[in-house]
This record gives C-alpha cells, structure tokens and sequence, in this order.
C-alpha cells in the first residue's frame, strides 16, 4: 500500500521510579533513543507531538526540543486523559497521511510515582453555610456522596456491570486476572513489579476498591516512550536494515463515545472501544483471529476482562470463557499484555500509548527475548482514557 | 421544621422525595445537568422530569479508599431507574459484598447532612435496599 505509515524507530524507558530524572529528562531519553533506533536524526522529523497529562499544561514538546534538537518544526502537545500517547502517535501518522512531512516524533512522559489514588474529581470544603455550587447545585461534594469519582471504584463497576450482564464473574476471577498480568511481568526487565503474586496474595491485598485490591490497579509510576512514523515513500530510501526492522501501522483509529443512555452516569467505554476495534480490524483487513498478541488498556483488572469482549478477542457475553480457557495467558491461543499490561509493567499516563506499541513492536521485530511470542506478525495495542477516548493500533511485521 | 436545601438541584425534596432529570423534547434523553443541547441529537428544548424512585442495582463496586472527608467503606453504585440510569450511593446496607446483591430492587431514601449556621439542613439522597 502506498500511503502506508512505519514505525521506524521506538523505545520505552525502564518505568518505576527515576527519582533522579524529571519530566523532560525522561521524555528526551525516549525520544534520543526512538531516532537511534530508527537510524535518523532529529533534522530528519517533520512533527512532533508531545503529551504529559500531568503537565499542567508546560509546552512539553518545545521542552523536549530544548534537550534535542530545536529544529523549528510544529509541535502539537497533545492531552487525551489516558489515551494521550496513542493521541500523539495517531497526531504524527496523521500529518505523514496528510502528506505534510516524510517523518515524526510521538513522544508520551509522565512522571506518577508516589502518586496516591487519582479521583475524577475532588470533594469540596464543606462550610458553615450550605451554598448551592456548579452545575448540579450541590451544598456539599458529590464525589464519594453521590457515587464515587474514584478510577479504581469507576472501573470497578464497569467490570461488575459486565458481570451482571452475563455472569460468571466474581472477585477471584478478576484477582485470577491479576495474576495472569503479574506472572507475565517477571519476563519484562523494563517493567515496574517484575514480581509474580500468587491468587492469595493478591486477594489477601489492601482492599481499594471492590473487587479491585492494590496490584489489581494500574501501577503509578515514572516512565517515557517515544516513536518515529515514517511515511512508505521514504521508508523506501532507507537501508534494508531500517526497512527490515520497520514495523507496519495497519490501522490507527482514534473514537470518542457515542452518545448512549447512562454513559454519563457511569463512563462507557465499551462502545468506543468496539467501534474503535471494528474500524481498526476493517482498516487493516485482518480479524481478532488474526493476532498474535494483545496489549490493551487493563488500567484495573476488572477493565481487562470487558475489553476481551470490546476488542472481540471471544463471542459477544464470552470474556469469562475466554479467559478461563488460558486464551490471554502468553502461552494461550491470544496472548493478552505479556508486558505485564499496566497492573505490572505500570501505567505512567501518557507513556502507556507508545510503551504499548513498543511491546508488540519488539515482538513482531523479533527482539523480545524471553518474553518473545515467536513468530509474531500481527499485534494490537488498545488504550483507553476516560471521558472518553479510544485509541487502537494494529500492526503487522514487516515483509522486508 | 428547619429550613431544608438538598444536596443537589436535581432533588426534590417535600412529602415524596424525587429526583428530577431536564429530559430533551425530542428524543427524551435525560440529564442531571444542565444542557445548550442535547447530547444525544442536539435539540436544544428540555422539560423537567420526574425519575422512577425505585430500581434496580445494575453496578456496583464498595469504596475503602476516597478523598478526604469522606466515611468509608461505602457502596456507590449505578440504579436502573425504569429506564433512566442514575449515579448514587447504595445506602442502609452492609457495605460488604455478601449483603449487596447486582439486580437488587433498591428505592430512594434521604438523609440528613448536617445544619449549617444558619439552620439550614442539607438533605442528600441514596438508594436503600427495597
């Protein structure tokens, strides 16, 4: 296909904790280490696009260039809640498709560690005086009094939702999740917990929100990836190595959520999800039985299991089937987050949309070591960030 | 009897405590807030209507930790309301996992906030089991 978009060059740094680097230092690490392994230079890039959620709105992007290279290229900071790195990959690949420049930079950075629980909104001080306030009127917060704003107890419903729609699910199937996503972990050096956890363990763990205790949530940590798209034209003009080692895009749809009943009482992010899938697997004419491994969004383990159903790895209603058929174990017939997903590799927000894409890039590459699902062609990697947005990628491995 | 203000516009109070939605003329979508235009076909007329006080638990999850100020553990949850979803805490149950059951009927129940210096009482809302 002509107007194919490439991963030339990408990385993810260790994520944990760097309490010796900040923000930029990791986000230029990453983004230095994408051009090396692409083989090119900062002179090279047309675009570059930058997010960090956490950023309070700095200009990351020219941050990074400070660090790299001040080219005077256009640099769009992008913030997508926690689809913010697929936003700044999907930015790139849409001005080389646009036919603005031959190549860009995505680079995702967050720095989260130490970070404690992160709610959707924070309660107000209550007064001496009750005073109706915002758009609801409310004398009082609302978070924590009507439902709760907290990502662990969202997430949470959403996976008790799905259990009640279609059965089978309990607190230890989702714990048998974690478990599968710790297990996966101990394979990946650049992973934040590289420590397996038994059922008991993780069961037995500090109670967050139920039925997610702390290793079923997503790992707040430090961490940085970054990529270089390059378009099929110029990819063309590079060396047989970098064509060799060039990872397709075979699909980069981004979704927002469609208006549904109750999707503003409790966020839905299964629809944008299939609609998301749905456009991916048509844009790359490949079916969910066509992949060789998964990295989706499983940001709690009670996310892990509607997203088998969204990404429609299993029939619609089968997720706990699948999964207690090993399906989604690396060694199953669709190995699901052998990075260790975000429950273990981490999640520092903005990164985890390049980080993922790196894990399915390494094994279609080959380079994955221990961990390599031998004789990967095809991958697909999912984020999601609440609000919501939807980002899926497929990608294929080069026939070069 | 003291002065009352709920907790959210989107309560009424009196003899039979309600909750009410601005529902959209034309296709009938229901918000707790205020709307320019609909998000779900962009009519930009709304009514005001009166949601089903009891339901069905459709979601749950049991909170241990939340922001400060806040008791804990305690039960939020997603209510069917005939139709309409509304956003809630599950309340005068156990918050534990064997006392709270998906596809309960649950129906609505106040509850006093406190009384500020003015006396006036803040009333808020929950679903309790029916």
């Amino acid at each position: 296909m002509s107007d194919a978009v490439w991963i030339l060059g990408i990385t993810m740094t260790k994520f944990g904790k760097h309490a010796d680097k900040d923000v930029i230092d990791l986000a230029a690490e990453a983004a230095l280490g994408a051009l090396a392994d692409g083989g090119v230079s900062m002179t090279d890039i047309g675009v570059l696009a930058a997010g960090n959620l956490m950023g309070g709105g700095a200009p990351t992007g020219q941050l990074i260039q400070k660090q790299i290279g001040q080219t005077g290229i256009p640099v769009f900071n992008v913030s997508n809640a926690c689809a913010t790195g697929a936003t700044a990959l999907r930015t790139t690949i849409m001005a080389i498709k646009a036919g603005e420049c031959d190549m860009g930079l995505a680079v995702g950075v967050e720095k989260l560690a130490g970070a404690g629980l992160l709610a959707g909104g924070s309660a107000k001080t209550d007064g001496n005086h009750w005073t109706p306030r915002g758009r609801y009127g409310s004398v009082a917060g609302v978070d924590g009094r009507i439902g709760t704003d907290t990502m662990p107890g969202t997430f949470a419903q959403i996976g008790m939702e799905y259990g009640h729609r279609y059965g089978g699910a309990s607190f230890e199937l989702f714990a048998r999740i974690s478990e599968k996503n710790h297990a996966h972990s101990t394979l990946n050096p650049l992973a934040a917990y590289t420590k397996a956890m038994s059922l008991e363990q993780i069961m037995g763990d500090v109670m967050i929100a139920y039925p997610n205790t702390r290793p079923m949530c997503s790992a707040n940590c430090d961490g940085a990836a970054a990529a270089v798209v390059v378009s099929d034209a110029k990819l063309k003009t590079l060396s047989a190595e970098q064509r060799r080692r060039a990872v397709k895009v075979a699909a980069s749809v981004l979704t927002s959520d469609p208006w549904e009943e109750a999707c503003q009482i409790l966020p839905n992010v299964n629809t944008l999800t299939r609609n998301a899938a749905r456009q991916a697997y048509e844009q790359a004419g490949v079916g969910p039985e066509d992949l060789d491994l998964v990295e989706l969004h499983d940001c709690f383990a009670t996310a892990e299991l509607v997203h088998y159903d969204n990404l429609m790895l299993c029939p619609e209603g089968g997720a706990v089937d699948f999964f207690n058929s090993g399906a989604p174990w690396r060694d199953g017939s669709t190995p699901v987050n052998v990075s260790g997903g975000l429950q273990s590799k981490g999640h520092p927000i903005a990164a985890t949309g390049i980080a993922n894409i790196w894990e399915i890039c390494h094994h279609l590459r080959g380079e994955a070591g221990p961990r390599q699902i031998e004789g990967a062609r095809v991958g697909l990697a999912h984020v999601i960030g609440l609000g919501s947005a939807c980002g899926v990628h497929i990608l294929e491995r080069s026939a070069a | 009897m003291s002065a009352q203000i709920p907790l959210v516009d989107y309560l009424a109070l009196g003899d039979r405590p309600h909750l009410v939605a601005h529902e959209c003329t034309a296709c009938g979508a229901r918000f707790f807030d205020r709307r320019n235009a609909c998000a779900s076909c962009s009519a930009t007329e709304f009514r005001d209507a009166d949601v089903a006080t009891d339901g069905e638990l459709r979601a749950y999850t049991i909170v241990s930790f939340a922001a400060p100020g806040i008791p804990v553990p305690f039960v939020a949850g997603v209510v069917d309301c005939a139709g309409t979803s509304v956003r809630s805490n599950i309340i005068n149950v156990d918050p534990t996992p064997e006392a709270v059951r998906l596809g309960m009927p649950v129906r609505l129940a106040t509850y006093s906030l406190g009384i500020d210096d003015d006396g006036v009482e803040a009333i808020g809302f929950g679903f309790e089991p029916a």
